[in-house]
């Protein structure tokens, strides 16, 4: 079954917009991130509500023309949601078998 | 320690301590017209310990330890006749590592109609000579190695330390003035030959003013004349690699950073020699201030 990912609690992140990028403080961790396109976006999907990726996949659809690529853009989310999870800003609950 | 002074640069007290004499007597004539620290009456920020090696070296072939509130462990030792640059080394490594006050931005800046010019590069970027230089021409100097960001009011703050010149830099920037105003030759130093300059009169009478930050400068020494803007993203990585105290200071740096480039833009310079980056530094002020 695919994990259910969680953002971190909202006081727990705070972002600042940069022109380009987002700078994010990570007030658990204290680490300084810097982040551009399509994290942002991704990060405000997964504060609506803990989802898979199917379930992200359809929020970001609903907001973003993500085009014909459906399963390119499932699998670079995938990649960027591992790298969000590798970093503690976001959270994989896996549930139990 | 034998022989001691008290030092007070911007908002930092120091107390300086010397196994010898000679780095003490240097550190009294630089340092003459800064306002005087009574040590027996107040506690310093910082203390710094020039100490020999070995017991025996403070007297034959000496050789500097610099030792402190806060030390780096690999710190080599140096020669006694370098023994004004371990002073102003160990002053900057207190202020680098201990202080908490501000956010510490390595950074030269001067300041004119109450707006600063902060000026922000690696070693060789020119922000020491810079800084000098306009020191002469009309700016007041804040500092050539450090700017102290206030979290709270987002105002710079001076640190006018003696200015640390080095090599091609010695003759460009210390051209015309009296030698009362330069510290000796520093010969065969780590970073070739240092001179120190005392800032104006001004510059040290007016060192607890603050300052509005109005542009952020990123120059680059050694290439033709060109600038462009820098984004806000850009100018913020650059300015946490700039802070010595960045992730000490947690969110109240993050605040601050973010802050800063969101209100003072920031563009990088790179030029060729003195004459250029003076006209480009006067013609990008003219478009901000």
């Amino acid at each position: 079954m695919d994990a259910t990912y969680r953002a971190e609690p909202p006081d727990q992140i705070i972002r600042e917009n940069l022109g380009a990028i987002d700078a994010l403080y990570h007030r658990r961790s204290g680490a300084t991130h810097l982040v551009a396109a399509p994290v942002p976006q991704i990060l405000d999907a997964l504060a609506e509500g803990p989802a898979d990726l199917d379930g992200l996949m359809a929020r970001l659809a609903a907001r973003f023309d993500l085009g014909e690529g459906g399963d390119a853009a499932r699998q670079a989310l995938g990649e960027r949601l591992a790298e969000l999870v590798a970093l503690g800003l976001v959270r994989d609950d896996r549930p139990a078998d | 320690m034998r022989h001691r002074i008290g030092l007070a640069v911007g908002p930092a007290t120091f107390r300086i301590g010397s196994a010898w004499r000679a780095p003490i007597d240097a550190l009294e004539r630089l340092y003459a017209a800064y306002p005087p620290v009574d040590l027996d009456r107040r506690v310093p920020d910082f203390t710094v310990r020039l100490q020999p090696t070995r017991p025996w070296r403070r007297l034959i072939r000496p050789s500097i330890a610099i030792a402190g509130d806060h030390m780096l462990p690999d710190a080599a030792p140096m020669a006694l006749d370098h023994g004004l640059l371990a002073a102003e080394m160990g002053m900057n490594l207190q202020m680098a590592l201990g202080w908490r006050r501000h956010v510490l931005l390595h950074a030269s800046c001067v300041e004119r109609d109450g707006k600063a010019l902060v000026i922000t590069g690696e070693s060789g970027s020119g922000k020491s000579t810079l800084a000098a230089m306009l020191g002469e021409r009309g700016w007041r100097l804040m500092g050539d190695e450090f700017a102290l960001l206030d979290p709270v009011a987002g105002t710079v703050f001076a640190f006018p330390r003696l200015v640390s010149l080095k090599n091609q830099a010695i003759e460009v920037a210390t051209a015309g003035l009296p030698p009362e105003r330069l510290g000796p030759r520093l010969e065969g130093t780590a970073k070739g030959t240092i001179r120190h300059l005392v800032p104006p009169v001004e510059a040290i009478a007016r060192m607890a003013e603050p300052a509005i930050p109005r542009l952020l400068l990123l120059p680059r020494f050694g290439f033709a004349e060109a600038h462009r803007p820098v984004e806000q993203g850009e100018a913020f990585v650059r300015l946490t690699e700039a802070s010595t105290n960045y992730l000490a200071l947690g969110e109240t740096g993050f605040r601050a950073l973010t802050r800063f480039v969101r209100e003072v833009p920031a563009v990088a310079l790179d030029y060729p020699d003195s004459a250029t980056v003076l006209a480009a530094v006067e013609a990008l002020w003219s478009e901000v201030a």
